[in-house]
């Protein structure tokens, strides 16, 4: 029977039947359920395992894979660019096991600081992209890249999106099938010692194999298909921009492809020669379509589909408008139902959150934030508005190093979480500790990786397969990379953090300092009591609300009040009250 | 069995709309359609406004729905039914809970939340449930299961999945020691009348 999957539980799937002997990578939405799903369901079947970061997670894979085994790596687009110096060299080397990167794009960055569009990685790293666009091929899709990993001896990317991996449908299951063949490294220096000797030689091979699987995608290969429809319009696609294709151009000749790049070339030919005119549909960038005008294909793309933001059926339907040259008129039932102002609800800090603490302290201070990638990143809205910059993993130690040794006055402090110190946090450390910069950077130390999801970092002792591990301890870090001043605090008493921000902030040398307290989210009782106001003491001040706690709730002028549901104890309101209206 | 029915869900992250959706999608599995579902996950789910997306037919392409497309809107939130309307088809239902969670936004004073969305409401929806989901939830013995409540009101649109196959989702979906209190709430849900 058919069992409703989303693409991320597919792929995991995929390794499971495929027999995959390793997966391995970093978590980040909209990927972090691929591999949490193979813990789930399959860790007596196969490893898997959360690396530091990205690139050591293809590193470790690519290991594998020269081993024999069958090996894929799990990452969000962005990580894509950390993991991207390996990758540009491993196809060179190629492996003998299946090398398979799957990456998660994010179109209209719902969780994201940017909307990258992945494929291009293929063409720089001469590499095969092949993109599902549902759950069932989703795991079909997988699976066959895994084939062509080991026929051409080279790393696939696996390329899906938000609305691929977080969207069910329905797939066929079917049984694990392991090759049988002995995994064990063959020793080959020609093909895996790059040195410029053998990389110049493989230099050729990588240009030959791009070739071949060139011809074989366009006349071999079953990744792309033709839907013959009205000859008047033929529509190229791929990945999710298929069904909305299938949506809004019923009548059209579609070419869906599986694996755009190498570009099949013959097949768009032939297609686009059997058609008056041709639409290329796809998300995000102009790839395919500027890679088809190179061959030299007429075709339209972009100038009607946007290349910013998700793609839907209704945007593909003001699309074909435009290209009809007609007005585009939403019917009247889709004209926006009511105009009634409705106040934004954006994501917001948890209750209880003791990232909280730590913000508004930092709040009360004269300095620059540099911050970082995690659930930390939503102190940058209003009332804490506690971070001045996120930019990618890592920075918010490296840039704090670098606006502190710019020449300006201010003081800066960084900041970034557990699980990004040990992605890329601790090189910036090591340097602001090598070359003496006067600033102050915090490890916000919630003992998890929590904005996707909570999985388990080299700091909490525990392995994605649930096994106890050694734990990183972050100060002994900081000792080994030549801090001497390092000072470790719970954020939600707002003395301490207050205290303890100030010796930093006001000091002459580097500061590591620790904000140690778990995510709430991981905690199975409230941190304490629920709290409550006391509105004959309250002066309506709304220090309280200052906090950003969302079980603070007030309405107009009304005396703010306390959720007594959402409320979880953190007791930092009651700190910050200089009326002692707040109390258990 | 050519159409396909489109489902919206909306309400705040953590209010328990990956439940409904998912109980909604196996219904839908199990009564031989084709079905779609989307969710969100990561950055957007922490307190914010979210949907779920639920599409079956005989074949199912986007699991986005389409503005004025759905056959029911169903909001765990009072406001948050009023942010995506314009979802609903013109002889859409709404099913919308009466509770209401204040932003932050609203807080912190930088927004204001409407007083009268009840008289919003019903000029918005021509066809409107509305509940207070979570005393009916509370009165059956746990405020939890708000969401299944207000999937029971939702039902009573979609005729083409029949109670048995409800019942059978929720036997799949939820803990063995839930399942008696969920299925009740399913029904009470279904012939709770509305409140506005």
């Amino acid at each position: 029977m058919k069992q409703l999957l989303s693409g991320n539980e597919a792929f995991a799937r995929a390794m499971y039947e495929a027999g995959v002997t390793l997966a391995v990578g970093y978590p980040g939405t909209p990927s972090t359920e691929i591999l949490e799903n193979c813990a789930k369901h399959y860790k007596d079947s196969f490893r898997c395992e959360w690396a530091p970061n990205e690139k050591v997670a293809l590193e470790v894979a690519a290991g594998a894979a020269m081993a024999g085994a069958r090996a894929c790596v799990t990452m969000k687009h962005v990580g894509l660019n950390v993991a991207a110096d390996p990758l540009l060299s491993l196809s060179y080397a190629g492996t003998p096991g299946a090398l398979i990167i799957i990456v998660a794009d994010d179109p209209g960055m719902h969780s994201s600081q940017n909307e990258q569009d992945s494929r291009h990685y293929a063409r720089f790293a001469k590499v095969p992209v092949i993109e599902p666009s549902d759950s069932a091929e989703a795991k079909e899709f997988l699976k066959k890249a895994i084939e062509i990993s080991e026929t051409y001896r080279t790393p696939v990317i696996m390329r899906t999106s938000t609305r691929v991996s977080h969207s069910r449908s329905l797939v066929e299951l079917e049984e694990r099938q392991v090759p049988d063949r002995e995994i064990a490294f063959q020793k080959d220096p020609k093909s895996y010692a790059l040195v410029p000797a053998f990389a110049r030689k493989l230099r050729y091979v990588v240009e030959d194999r791009v070739k071949r699987i060139a011809a074989d995608n366009s006349e071999k290969w079953t990744l792309n298909r033709v839907e013959e429809g009205s000859k008047k319009l033929g529509i190229v696609t791929e990945g999710i921009a298929y069904q909305y294709v299938k949506e809004v151009f019923p009548e059209a000749s579609v070419l869906k492809l599986g694996c755009a790049w190498p570009l099949p070339e013959k097949l768009i030919r032939d297609f686009a020669a059997g058609v008056e005119r041709v639409l290329v549909v796809e998300e995000v960038e102009d790839f395919t379509e500027l890679n088809m005008k190179a061959a030299g294909i007429a075709c339209e793309g972009k100038k009607y589909v946007p290349n910013i933001g998700e793609l839907s059926s209704d945007v593909l339907r003001e699309s074909r408008a435009k290209m009809e040259g007609v007005e585009y008129k939403p019917c009247a039932c889709c004209e926006k139902a009511t105009d009634e102002p409705l106040p934004n609800r954006p994501p917001t800090l948890c209750a209880g959150c003791p990232h909280r603490g730590l913000f508004y302290a930092l709040s009360k201070l004269d300095v620059d934030v540099t911050g970082d990638i995690g659930c930390y990143s939503l102190g940058v809205q209003p009332p804490l508005s506690a971070l001045d910059t996120i930019i990618c993993m890592g920075a918010g130690f490296s840039m704090a190093h670098g606006m502190s040794q710019s020449g300006q006055k201010r003081k800066v402090v960084g900041l970034l979480g557990d699980s990004t110190f040990f992605h890329s946090g601790i090189t910036g450390l090591l340097n602001i500790a090598w070359n003496k910069a006067n600033c102050t950077v915090i490890v916000l130390d919630n003992r998890i990786t929590a904005m996707t999801g909570h999985q388990d970092n080299p700091g909490t002792g525990k392995t994605l397969m649930g096994d106890p591990s050694n734990a990183a301890d972050i100060a002994e870090i900081g000792r080994a990379c030549g801090m001497k001043n390092i000072a470790t605090f719970d954020p939600l008493n707002y003395a301490e953090t207050s205290a303890v921000l100030k010796q930093a902030t006001e000091s002459d040398e580097p500061w590591l300092l620790i904000s140690k307290s778990p995510c709430v989210l991981i905690m199975k009782e409230r941190v304490g009591n629920v709290r409550k106001i006391d509105a004959e003491k309250c002066k309506n001040c709304r220090a309280c609300v200052k906090t950003g706690c969302p079980a603070i709730e007030c309405t107009g002028k009304n005396k703010p009040e306390i959720n007594p549901i959402t409320c979880n104890g953190c007791s930092l309101c009651n700190q910050v009250c200089k009326f002692g209206a707040i109390s258990e | 069995m050519n159409k396909t029915t489109s489902i919206v869900l909306a309400g705040v992250g953590g209010q328990g709309i990956l439940l409904a959706s998912e109980i909604l999608a196996k219904a839908a599995g199990f009564a031989g359609f084709d079905v779609k579902t989307n969710e969100v996950h990561g950055m957007a789910q922490r307190g914010g406004s979210v949907i779920g997306q639920i599409r079956y037919g005989e074949r199912v392409y986007s699991p986005l729905v389409s503005r004025g497309e759905a056959t029911v809107l169903m909001s765990l939130e009072r406001i948050e039914a009023l942010r995506y309307a314009e979802f609903l088809a013109p002889d859409g239902l709404a099913v919308v809970n009466s509770q209401v969670v204040i932003p932050t936004t609203v807080s912190s004073g930088g927004a204001v939340y409407p007083e009268n969305a009840k008289e919003i409401l019903k000029q918005t929806f021509k066809q409107l449930i509305y509940l207070d989901a979570n005393r009916i939830a509370l009165e059956l013995g746990n405020p939890k299961c708000a969401n299944v409540v207000l999937l029971g009101a939702l039902s009573t649109r979609l005729t083409d999945i029949s109670f048995e196959i409800w019942e059978q989702a929720i036997r799949e979906c939820v803990k063995p020691k839930f399942i008696d209190l969920n299925i009740t709430a399913f029904e009470t849900g279904a012939k709770a009348p509305s409140e506005l």
